[in-house]
């Protein structure tokens, strides 16, 4: 028996001993999800036990260091983990941003001593962190950002507004991408990491056109931030903001899996012009699962293209909207109930409404196909 | 999904500069074109298949191949499709070498096509439309042996071809899978019309007539009434094979498309530099991408026999198709009024593109087929 195959001998006994049952069904919608944080209150003692465990071993984040909270494994111990969890439904034991964006970044920019504080945090749950990006005339224009971080000798004094930060109502820290100097547009951005209880920032929740709020506006007004609490150097945020968004983009293009399977298995459309739409609809979103799968391992291999996430995120994401469209054609009628039992309090127009977020947030589709036509195809004056 | 290895990005490289030096459109396509080659392809470069070994990447070792499968296959025919380059890689060593497959006629064959030297083609279509189980050309027994009467079309390479591998109705009733027969035809076989057709893309497809055509019992490829599972096995690999090839044709489109957008000024700017083509050429490039994994993926699950094979070879087929489509509408269009005429190359991908688009059922049969898999 190969090395590996113990492995997955043995992680396949851990994971029947260990992940509760409650934990081996489907997750319905992001309200199944388990973001962790200070205020985190369990949906169950099965999800409490399932996060302990999982946390216990690092496999929150398998691929992390160990000294970092992580698992340690290899990229093909990881993959066995993740087919072995697939195998019997087990759902992932934490959600958070912290994963999935500060966390790569930290582990690629920050200092030693940042690792060790905040990596281990993050992988047990025990933060939950928001995205300080976009601001109300930043958008598309990132880079244009004009939040103000002035050097105050001992500390940073933040000021102004970020919009659409994902759950900051909730959430524990920022990381923040703040103007530390205005005589370079790029070069004069830093990357500051701050607690949300402190002084001086407030939120409030933005209503969507689907009805819910996951995003908010959030104030700084005279926040005093802790000079060591900066990841990079002064001036140099922009290289970790890039590489955050190329993970946060990695993320969003899952989406186009739709929780994967064919739509049209879903929806048993009858009529027949909706059926051939559906199959047209079923080949791209196979084939897009064909390449979300090459792309991970590409990606786990180092051999990705820097630029490659813009692709997959404008792919996954246009796609994830018109799974959402023909999801609400094959519905008909039922599909257009707002607020019955009946209709799950609207899932399917609420999905749909909220789909259309996908291809703006995290760098609208427009701005990934500028990124593709000139770090990609090189094209010129892009 | 595993990566390539190194064996296959050896074949790869190995593919690439053969078929860049000896297969590009210039010395191959335009000359047995303009030379008005009845073949529609050099058989002087098909013996150079066979000399480089790769004219028996599907025949098994045990016959003197390579023994490796669908997934090398489509790193040969991905080059070929970037270099239109007209050959018999696909009809005889990947899919009528499959439909032989463990078969007398295999120890038969194997051989002519190891060197290059033999060239096989495979009839299945009737009408204007790929419908396998539609097959009604006629097989009925007599004496030791079989006569059999009907028509075929679309036959790739017909004309030009030593055997025909030929699908035949010996009993059942066209529509059913069941109570199909392959046989093995060589086209000098008495009673058997060849109208050797020339398509859009200068490539040619033989029209069949078989008017008693009589064939010993020996012709059977496999078991009489049994013929479905070899020839699926054969369109299967001919459909993951050709998926690829549109990839190549997708992808030298574009390339020779995005060196045009680097080149061409009007209005005093290259015209790359106008944001609504960068955007079609950053759509089109992700496309092509995505019909890549969809092609690699069906490969690699046809060469592990997995059960969802099937479903992904017609993911494959028809996203292939279609994306390749876009690709040469797209560079046709960027070319402009360059882009219409006979003397640039982009023409050709247009027309390669059609035929192979085509070939082994289109966008519409494969999605239906994606749609009825999956149980609607």
């Amino acid at each position: 028996m190969s090395d590996l195959d113990a492995f997955r001998s043995n992680t396949r006994t851990w994971l029947e001993a260990n992940c509760p049952p409650g934990m081996r069904k489907p997750l319905r919608s992001e309200a199944d999800f388990c973001w962790g944080g200070r205020n985190w209150a369990f949906q169950s003692d099965a999800q409490r036990r399932w996060l302990e465990v999982m946390a216990e071993r690092g496999w929150t984040v398998p691929d992390w260091p160990k000294d970092c909270g992580g698992g340690g494994l290899s990229p093909d111990e990881a993959r066995v983990l993740k087919e072995e969890m697939e195998r019997i439904g087990a759902r992932p034991p934490l959600t958070s941003f912290g994963i999935s964006m500060l966390g790569p970044a930290l582990l690629k920019f920050g200092t030693e001593e940042q690792r060790r504080h905040y990596l281990p945090q993050i992988a047990r749950g025990e933060i939950r962190w928001c995205q300080g990006y976009s601001e109300p005339g930043a958008g598309s224009d990132l880079a244009g950002l004009q939040t103000r971080a002035e050097d105050r000798g001992d500390h940073w004094l933040v000021n102004g507004q970020k919009v659409w930060t994902s759950y900051a109502d909730k959430a524990d820290w920022i990381f923040c991408l703040v103007r530390t100097s205005s005589e370079s547009k790029q070069g004069g951005i830093s990357f500051l990491l701050f607690d949300m209880q402190t002084p001086g920032v407030s939120t409030k929740p933005i209503l969507l056109i689907s009805g819910n709020s996951p995003f908010c506006e959030t104030f700084f007004d005279d926040v005093k931030v802790p000079k060591a609490q900066i990841v990079g150097k002064v001036n140099e945020g922009w290289n970790v903001a890039k590489y955050l968004l190329g993970h946060e983009r990695e993320m969003i293009s899952g989406m186009g899996l739709g929780g994967g399977g064919s739509l049209g298995a879903a929806t048993k459309p009858r009529d027949p012009l909706l059926r051939a739409e559906i199959a047209a609809f079923d080949v791209d979103a196979f084939a897009f699962q064909a390449m979300s799968e090459r792309f991970a391992a590409i990606w786990k291999a180092g051999e990705a293209h820097p630029a490659s996430p813009s692709m997959m995120k404008y792919a996954g994401t246009e796609l994830n909207k018109r799974r959402n469209e023909l999801a609400m054609a094959a519905g008909g009628n039922d599909a257009l109930e707002w607020d019955s039992e009946r209709s799950r309090g609207g899932k399917c127009a609420r999905d749909w409404l909220r789909s259309k977020g996908n291809s703006i947030e995290g760098g609208t589709s427009e701005i990934q196909l500028n990124i593709v036509a000139k770090h990609i195809l090189r094209l010129p004056g892009a | 999904m595993t990566l390539l290895t190194d064996d296959q990005k050896m074949l790869q490289d190995t593919a690439a500069s053969f078929l860049a030096a000896e297969g590009g459109i210039a010395k191959q396509l335009r000359y047995w074109r303009d030379t008005g080659c009845t073949d529609g392809f050099g058989t002087a470069l098909w013996k150079q298949f066979g000399e480089l070994g790769l004219a028996g990447i599907c025949i098994p070792e045990s016959h003197g191949g390579l023994g490796l499968g669908a997934t090398e296959a489509a790193l040969v025919l991905e080059e070929i499709g970037r270099n239109v380059t007209p050959s018999p890689f696909l009809g005889t060593a990947v899919v009528a070498a499959e439909a032989i497959g463990d078969t007398a006629h295999a120890d038969r064959w194997y051989p002519g096509i190891l060197s290059g030297e033999a060239v096989l083609a495979i009839a299945v279509d009737e009408g204007p439309r790929h419908e396998p189980a539609r097959t009604a050309l006629k097989a009925k027994r007599q004496g030791n042996g079989f006569v059999l009467n009907g028509s075929k079309q679309f036959v790739v390479q017909g004309a030009s071809a030593d055997m025909i591998v030929t699908a035949a109705r010996t009993s059942g009733s066209p529509g059913e899978a069941k109570g199909l027969t392959l046989f093995a035809v060589t086209r000098n076989a008495a009673g058997l019309d060849v109208e050797n057709v020339t398509l859009v893309d200068s490539s040619k497809a033989a029209r069949l007539t078989f008017d008693n055509v009589q064939l010993n019992a020996d012709a059977v490829i496999g078991e009489v009434d049994a013929g479905w599972e070899p020839l699926s096995r054969a369109l299967n690999a001919g459909r993951a094979g050709a998926a690829a090839e549109l990839i190549g044709v997708a992808s030298g489109a574009s390339a020779t498309t995005l060196d045009y957008l680097r080149q061409r000024k009007q209005f005093g700017k290259l015209i790359g530099e106008f944001q609504t083509l960068q955007h079609r050429a950053a759509h089109l490039y992700s496309e092509i991408e995505i019909a890549r994994a969809a092609a690699f993926k069906a490969a690699q699950l046809l060469d592990s026999g997995d059960e969802h094979a099937e479903l992904h070879g017609s993911v494959a087929k028809a996203k292939a198709a279609d994306v390749a489509s876009l690709a040469v509408r797209e560079s046709v269009q960027m070319h402009g009024g360059i882009g219409m005429t006979d003397e640039h190359d982009i023409g050709l991908f247009m027309k390669r593109e059609a035929v192979l688009g085509e070939l082994f059922g289109d966008v519409y049969y494969h999605r239906n087929r994606v749609a009825v898999l999956s149980g609607y």
